[in-house]
This record gives structure tokens, sequence and C-alpha cells, in this order.
């Protein structure tokens, strides 16, 4: 499996291809979130909602051969392609490559600019959530 | 008379640039209009040339600031038709205006077991400041429910009017669903039940005629922003009797007589009611705001309002997906919708991919978003400066984005 950086990178080259046109580039975000993986219903609970997102934001995890697992939804289809690029560059990676991540791909292609000041909150909550999650996975890991 | 709408987008300078790449379309005048180059250059003029002190300078610059600041108030005395100039105060908006009535007539007016009425469709500045006075007071807040066209259900406002009702305050036009209430007939109930009445015409003051005398309302609150003039200004009417028999909002500086450390008398009305320096230089720019709208006429804003509204319903009504919210008979320059199958929060952003502004979620009424079982909707609210091919526009987009979920 590709590290997080090597990720990143190609995310940076997919959004390059879509250029400044930002109406297509939000399209592009939306399509994404259609092919997120379908999240556990019995994991919809108040306490997986994200906190700080303006829209709603499940997110629960799984820890799989030294790995973080991340399952995540939203009720909008924006939000949703947000969480898909954050899960495909965290899902299935180490606790200390997540924590120890800079996810420089956001600024690179703009992120800010195309969703705005609010989104980019919600999207800093979530990121900052799956690091808390991370954290707690090593912690645990360390203590066994 | 029809206007000449080219003409008028001239005058407002922010029209005129591209937003990520398109024309500006801007449909969110519900929530602000933009101002036109008479409005920004009195602001610039005010300040380069007239700027002091009101109502206290022994100077010349004092007293063409003071001058040209009460020239507004009796502008607005007009623009309403008040009885007098002495009834129009200045306050920062009608959120300040609601809740001076709640800190001033409240504290004087309502008691233990007292009743005061609004409606499903108020906005939060018309329910909160309430619901702060019931608390402190043990007085008691009923709500006047709607039909699911958006409708305040009269027959149902009238049983709740008892000898207990001291006030009703209600929204004269939803910002949320654009419904005009029928409140000259609810003004009528409320007095024969002896209760006084408050109008949030934040939404009303910007798109037709209000006459406080005809309508015989006590209090009337509207913000200046919405009706193309400058933000942090508003205005709160009230019938002189009551101004006069209610206690001062806050209290400091051109609100007083006498100031001794035994007792303190006061100002007289309006001027009780103004504590401290006032935002001078907004006041004196919304009348410029109130000239631009007089010069055309409400009836043919309205006029011009009503056919876009009209346009716009008809055409994105042949939308598959298409979900107008708020259907009264009585509407005004506001179009509700959603899309279904889709987030709100997700066609604003389309739609401002594409460079048309409108405003999407709750629109601070979530009393009103829950009654009608959603959590928002995309609203679209039409200004005089606004085109059909503008709402040419938002139907060319909005038809694409709905095509993405209602094949
Ligand atoms: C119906 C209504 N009431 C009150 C307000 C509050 O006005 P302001 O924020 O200018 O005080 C608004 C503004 O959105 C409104 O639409």
């Amino acid at each position: 499996m590709s590290d997080i950086n090597t990720i990143q990178n190609e995310i940076i080259e997919e959004f390059e291809i879509l250029g400044d046109d930002k109406e297509s580039t939000i399209y592009y975000i939306m399509e994404l979130g259609e092919k997120l993986v379908a999240y556990p219903e019995n994991e919809r609970t108040e306490d997986n909602i994200i906190k700080g997102c303006q829209s709603k934001v499940w997110l629960t995890t799984a820890y799989e051969n030294d790995t973080v697992i991340f399952l995540a939804d939203s009720n909008t289809d924006i939000t949703k392609g947000l969480i898909s690029l954050l899960i495909r560059v965290y899902s299935g990676k180490k606790p200390d490559d997540i924590i120890n991540s800079d996810l420089y791909f956001i600024d690179k292609i703009g992120m800010g600019n195309i969703i705005g000041s609010q989104r980019s909150n919600g999207l800093a909550a979530m990121i900052k959530q799956m690091k808390r999650y991370a954290l707690a996975y090593q912690t645990k890991s360390k203590a066994l | 008379m029809r206007l000449d709408i080219q003409h008028i987008r001239e005058l407002f300078p922010i029209l005129h640039q591209e937003v990520n790449g398109k024309p500006l379309v801007y449909l969110d005048n519900a929530a602000t209009t933009q101002k036109p180059k008479q409005v920004i250059d009195a602001l610039v003029n005010y300040y380069e040339l007239d700027n002091s002190n009101i109502h206290r300078g022994a100077h010349t610059l004092a007293d063409r600031a003071t001058r040209y600041y009460e020239n507004t108030r009796t502008s607005i005395k007009a623009f309403v038709n008040a009885l007098e100039t002495e009834e129009i105060i200045f306050t920062k908006g009608t959120t300040e205006s609601i809740n001076l009535v709640a800190a001033t007539f409240g504290r004087k007016f309502i008691g233990k077991g007292d009743e005061i009425i609004i409606s499903t469709l108020e906005h939060h500045s018309n329910i909160v400041p309430w619901q702060l006075l019931c608390e402190e007071k043990g007085a008691v807040l009923k709500v006047i429910p709607i039909n699911d066209e958006g409708e305040i259900i009269f027959e149902a406002f009238e049983k709740l009017l008892t000898e207990k009702t001291k006030l009703v305050s209600v929204v004269h036009v939803s910002n949320a669903l654009g419904t005009i209430n029928p409140v000259k007939a609810i003004i009528e109930s409320a007095h024969k039940a002896g209760a006084k009445v408050l109008l949030d015409g934040a939404q009303s003051s910007s798109h037709f005629k209000v006459d406080v005398q005809e309508l015989n309302c006590d209090f009337f609150a509207f913000s200046a922003h919405k009706i193309y003039g400058p933000t942090g200004m508003g205005v709160l009417y009230g019938k002189r009797e009551l101004l006069e028999a209610i206690p001062p909002f806050q209290g400091g500086g051109e609100m007083i007589k006498e100031v001794t450390f035994e007792k303190t008398t006061f100002n007289d009305i309006p001027f009780k009611f103004e504590a401290g320096t006032p935002n001078i230089a907004d006041v004196i720019a919304f009348d410029k705001a109130l000239t631009f709208v007089n010069e055309l006429g409400k009836e043919n804003i309205l006029m011009h309002e009503d056919t876009l509204l009209e346009y716009a319903t008809d055409k994105l009504s042949t939308i598959k997906g298409f979900i107008p919210i708020g259907t009264a008979k009585e509407k005004v320059s506001v179009l509700s919708f959603l899309i279904n199958g889709m987030h709100p929060f997700d066609v604003g952003m389309m739609l401002d991919a594409a460079g048309i502004a409108v405003r999407t979620g709750h629109h601070c009424t979530q009393p009103l978003m829950n009654r009608l079982n959603i959590e928002g909707t995309v609203r679209a609210s039409f200004s005089v400066y606004n085109t059909m091919e503008e709402i040419d526009r938002l139907y060319d987009s909005i038809r694409k984005i709905a095509k993405l979920k209602n094949k």
C-alpha cells in the first residue's frame, strides 16, 4: 500500500487536471463522495458525530494489522467527498504515520478557496479527530 | 411605471464583478441588499467633510452633522408615515429594536403569568428576547401555528388571545418563506383583547409601503441594511404615549436631561432611548437609500420584484426534483426551495461555484424549519436590481444540479 505522501501527490495531480474551474472541481468532489464505502448503520450514533462541522459528519474506526481503518459519512455530498479524500490518505495507515503526517495536499489544491472558510473549519475538525483516534490506538498498542 | 433596471444596476458598483470566473448573480437580498453609489458616497463625504459629534457641539461642523442626522429621522417618519418625528428611534437594527422593546416595555408592563404571543414564522431575533423576558418575569410565551403552505392560522391566533395577553410580536413578512402576514387583522384582534403589537418589519419595509398609522401597530422594527442602506443602523417606531410611558433602554450621555448623584432626569423621546454617541455616518447615509427608494417608487419596485418572483417560481417549478417551500398566497420576493435528494448546503455551494449567491440553511428560523420537518432550504431572494436574465442563470444551474439526483 502506498504511503501517505504518495497518495497526497496523486490527489494533487488529479486536482491539477481539473484546472481552475471551481464548478467542475465541486462536481468532482461530489462524485468522490458517491464512491464512499457505506457507513455501518449501528455506528450512526450521537457519540460518533464530529463537533465543529456545519454538516453532520459521523466517524468511526477499527484497528486491523497495526493500522487504523476509518469509516465516515455525512448528510451532505460535498462533505462526503472531502471525507473520502481524507480516508483515502489515512485509512489503513499506522498510527505513527498518521500522527506525524503533514496534510499538505489541502493547501496545495487550494481547498480553502474551493470550499470556503466554514467548511474548511469542519475539515480541520475532521482531521483533528482522525489524529486523535490514531493517538489513542498508538497509546493502547504501546501499553500492550 | 416600468423601471429601467439596467440603469439602476449602474448605480451598484458591487454588482459588476466576476465571482468564481462568472458574472455575479446576487440573490441573497433578504439577508442584506447591496448599496447604491449615493449611499457609499454619503459615507465617504461624511467622514471627509462633516465628521463631528452631534447634538452638543457649538461649531459649524457639529451643527451640520446634527442637521443631516436629524434629516434622516424626518425621512424615516415619512417612509413609515409616523405621526411625529419623535416616534422614530435609531438603533443598530431590527434585533436591537426588538430587544429595546423587551427591555423597556417588558420591564414595565410584563409581569408574572402575563402572556406574549409570537408566530411559528419568527426569526430568532423575535423569539429569543421574549424567551429571556418570560424566564425573568415568569411570563408565558405562546406561538401561533401555521399551515403547510407557511401561512399563519388566524383562527388559532384568536384563540390564543386572552385578557392576560400583553403583547403580540409578529413578523410582517417571513424572511425564510416570503409569506406576508395578515397583520392588519392581527393588530385589530390584539387591540380588542387589550394587547399591544410589535411588527418585525425587517423584510416588509424594503418591499412595500408601510403605513404605521394605517396599520395602527404600536411598535415597528426594521434594519437599514435590508433597504439599500448601511449595516449597523436600524429603526424602532413606537407610538408616542407608549414611548413616554416606558423606561429608558441604556443609560449614558444624550439620554439625560440632568444628572446629579442623587437623581437623574431623562431626556424627551426619542433621545431618551439613544444613549451614547450614535452611528452618525450610517444614519446620514441611510437618507440617501431612502431617497433612492422614494425616487424609484415602492410600488414600482414591488411590481418588478413580483414579476421576478413569479417568473422564477414558474420556471424553476418545471425542473424535476424542485420542491418549493412556502407557497403562501400572499408572498413577496423570496423563493425558498429544496432539490430532491440533495442537501441545501451542497446546492448553495454549487450555485456559488457558478457565481450565484443564495442563502442556505435555517435562515435563523429553526422552529419554523422544525415545523416543516426540514433542516433548512435554499433561498433565492430578489431585489430591484435583479433581472430576468439572472433568473435564467439560476434556472440553468439548478437544472444541472437537480439532474445529478433526479434523472
Ligand atoms: C424577519 C427578520 N427579523 C429580524 C432580522 C434581524 O435583523 P438584523 O440582523 O438586521 O438585526 C432579520 C434579518 O435577517 C429578519 O429577516
